[in-house]
């Protein structure tokens, strides 16, 4: 956690980098990426499964898969570039749970439900606002700040209704939100959730401001110098998750019909969960969404397999913690594996160094392949 | 926070004022005066809240897990990681004692110190993840938070422990009172004693504060890092197992909601009382003091006509508050040596 704490840490922690990519065929860097091997095991999980648990090849499944991991795989949309520039949002699930209290609340008190949903989207903004404008203007480490606002968000949605619930929305919304595509398996939110994917994808990968993201992940310091509006662009990112969130908000709402304060419990963790194993790195700086989406999906694939074999939600719990932290170790480990067989191989002058970091020996981010050493 | 370095045996006596100066300036002071406040104004709108039988225990019971569970955090805070696990250590302690009466003959003692020990294994599992593979310790105690409560949750299934099963020793023990303060704020005593004499007086509590501060440095300095980061976790894991064994004796019923995100509680409990969550300083006793005006305001919220479902947001507002608070101080202190600096 030391770098998400402490800026002036950022140096140290990342030190020499040394750029490798013509070191290595273009067969090698396209196909021995972080990215692939998170679509390779998820590729690998379904075929398994559909071997071996009964009814998981029925389409059915899929389609409660994606209802399932939905509001997740929003979340981990923007959660990805946030954790790209180095910072982290706890409070996602607590904004959700907001969210999804004000679009009840205010649907309840008689407000037009269009102008319920705006205004809990409106709520999502103002929850990211306020984190960014602890982290970016106050200047006060993320890690901190949503912890703070986590219970915040979340005690306002629980004080605004308490234990009770709002239940009672129109059935062309919520059928809407169960629906599927036609006469497909497809879930017919998976539409505009994909359209959002697609713009997340382009504004991470194909514009300046994404360059941004990792500049500012890779060397804050060096980013601003180079004339990044650092500041700005947290700011955005934090209420970027916000609306986000707040969008899953609404979703989950409507999907189980529910506008409780308990909503989306825990699904922080869920979101972190997800974007880690699909090879974000947490020292910020590396990542990318397609390999994020695979990670939510994989997580979705094992959890509704293990369901389907009659595992039960603890099991899904240990398996998702396991995952958690076998990506994480399991990266740090290989990077220190490939970092001796290099040194043996090839003495460098930095032969000493001991890598931190999520670290395969491969391409991990479109920016280009980075080795991340300390020390 | 300032207020926290040790000042180095070599300086001079400070005088009787700036020892007074120094005290009111703490951070300690500020979190006390709050509990204080809190306290003062819910009795005087409910005189019972402190002057009843049940309002001064509780005044002492309530707080007690807490505290102990803020003392380990306070604990591995200081040395710049932080622990999500506390909460499930304390459930599958807690269940894994129950467990213990109903399936063993183990004498209570026996069975109290191989729960203390799961503990202690737990954390040093998380230390190892984190010391070895040099990987935060948001995300490693992030999975063992979910590994943890898993195990416990699969292991009871449905079930679960009610107070018939646990030794009436025990549970009598739980409500007690040693001079009208309740056995278990007793325990909580003697541990935030002990910790705050290992970590403000002791050679390894003082490296773990260089640890925190700067750990390059501190690796330069020699400062056994690995040692240090794996002492911190088993310590907070010992102490959740502790939380988990003084929940059973409290509240003898054990479900598998038992200690469910008081991670952040004990987390809260901590910034609040001054432990900055950057490592490096702040007080065990602050953490403890953290912790008693947290479930305080808890109590006394009702009493001030607010109902108790708005807990966790004053919750997070004070989390919120406090490290406000620790930024502007510290740029104060920083600009304060800036200007010596230049003076001299």
């Amino acid at each position: 956690m030391t770098s998400l704490l402490h800026p002036s840490d950022a140096p140290a922690q990342q030190g020499t980098r040394t750029y490798r990519d013509h070191q290595r065929p273009l067969w090698q860097r396209a196909l021995l990426n972080r990215d692939v091997a998170v679509w390779a095991a998820l590729v690998a999980v379904y075929l398994y499964a559909s071997a071996t648990v009964p009814f998981f090849d029925r389409p059915i499944t899929i389609t409660y898969l994606l209802l399932d991991v939905a509001p997740i795989l929003l979340i981990a949309l923007p959660m990805t570039l946030v954790i790209i520039t180095g910072e982290i949002d706890l409070s996602v699930a607590s904004t959700v749970a907001l969210a999804s209290v004000s679009f009840g609340v205010l649907y309840d008190k008689g407000t037009p439900i269009l102008v319920a949903a705006v205004a809990a989207l409106l709520v999502g903004v103002l929850c990211g606002a306020f984190n960014g404008f602890l982290v970016t203007v106050v200047g006060l480490p993320s890690l901190a700040v949503t912890i703070g606002t986590l219970a915040l968000y979340r005690g306002v949605a629980v004080g605004l209704l308490g234990t009770t619930a709002v239940t009672d929305f129109p059935d062309a919304w919520t059928d809407w939100a169960r629906g599927r595509i036609g006469e497909s398996d497809i879930p017919s939110i998976m539409i505009p959730f994909a359209v959002l994917a697609i713009l997340f994808i382009l504004l991470l990968h194909f514009t300046a401001f994404g360059r941004g993201v990792y500049a500012i992940g890779l060397n804050e310091g060096a980013a601003r110098f180079s004339g990044i509006r650092v500041e700005r662009t947290k700011l955005i990112l934090f209420v970027l998750t916000g609306v986000v969130s707040a969008l899953a908000g609404i979703y989950y709402t409507l999907r189980y019909g529910s506008a409780r304060g308990d909503n989306a419990n825990g699904m922080e963790l869920q979101v972190i969960a997800a974007v880690l194993l699909g090879g974000v790195s947490i020292f910020g700086g590396r990542g990318a969404l397609p390999g994020v989406i695979a990670g939510v999906l994989l997580i979705g694939a094992i959890g509704s397999a293990l369901r389907l074999a009659d595992q039960t939600a603890d099991v899904i719990n240990i398996v998702t913690g396991l995952l958690l932290v076998v990506s994480v170790v399991g990266s740090s480990a290989l990077g220190w594996v490939s970092s001796r067989r290099r040194r043996r191989g090839a003495p460098e002058p930095q032969s000493s160094t001991t890598k931190t970091g999520n670290t395969l020996p491969d391409t991990d981010s479109p920016v280009g392949e980075r080795e991340r050493e300390s020390r | 926070m300032s207020t926290a370095a040790p000042t180095a045996p070599t300086t001079p006596k400070p005088s009787a004022g700036a020892r007074v100066r120094k005290i009111l300036q703490a951070r300690e002071t500020g979190v006390i005066m709050a509990f204080l406040v809190v306290l003062a104004v819910t009795t005087a709108i409910n005189p019972s809240f402190l002057f009843s039988k049940d309002g001064w225990r509780d005044l002492f019971l309530t707080p007690s897990i807490l505290v102990v569970l803020a003392v380990g955090q306070a604990i591995v805070i200081i040395t710049r990681n932080v622990d999500l696990s506390v909460g499930s250590i304390l459930g599958l302690v807690a269940y894994a004692t129950g467990r213990m009466f109903v399936d063993t003959g183990l004498p209570i003692v026996v069975v109290l110190l191989l729960a203390v020990l799961l503990g202690v294994g737990l954390g040093l599992i998380n230390g190892a993840l984190v010391a070895f593979a040099k990987v935060p310790a948001l995300v490693i105690t992030l999975g063992t938070l979910y590994i943890y409560r898993g195990i416990m949750m699969s292991w009871a299934g449905s079930d679960r422990i009610n107070a018939s099963d646990i030794p009436r020793d025990l549970l009598s023990f739980g409500t007690s009172s040693i001079l009208g303060i309740p056995s278990l704020a007793w325990i909580s005593f003697v541990v935030l004693g002990i910790a705050a004499y290992l970590m403000g007086r002791t050679r390894g509590g003082r490296e773990m504060y260089a640890i925190g501060s700067d750990p390059d440095a501190a690796t330069l300095y020699g400062l056994k890092k690995t040692k240090r980061t794996l002492l911190a976790f088993a310590a907070s894991g010992g102490l959740a197992g502790l939380a988990g064994v003084l929940y059973v004796a409290r509240y003898g019923t054990i479900s598998s909601g038992a200690g469910l995100g008081i991670e952040f509680e004990a987390v809260g409990a901590a910034v609040i009382g001054g432990v900055a969550i950057f490592g490096g300083s702040g007080t065990i006793f602050g953490a403890a003091v953290g912790a008693y005006l947290l479930m305080t305001i808890n109590r006394g919220l009702p009493i001030l006509g607010i109902q108790d479902f708005w807990q966790r947001a004053v919750v997070g507002l004070l989390i919120i508050a406090a490290i406000v608070l620790d930024k502007v101080l510290r740029e104060r202190q920083h600009k304060k040596l800036l200007a010596e600096r230049d003076a001299a």
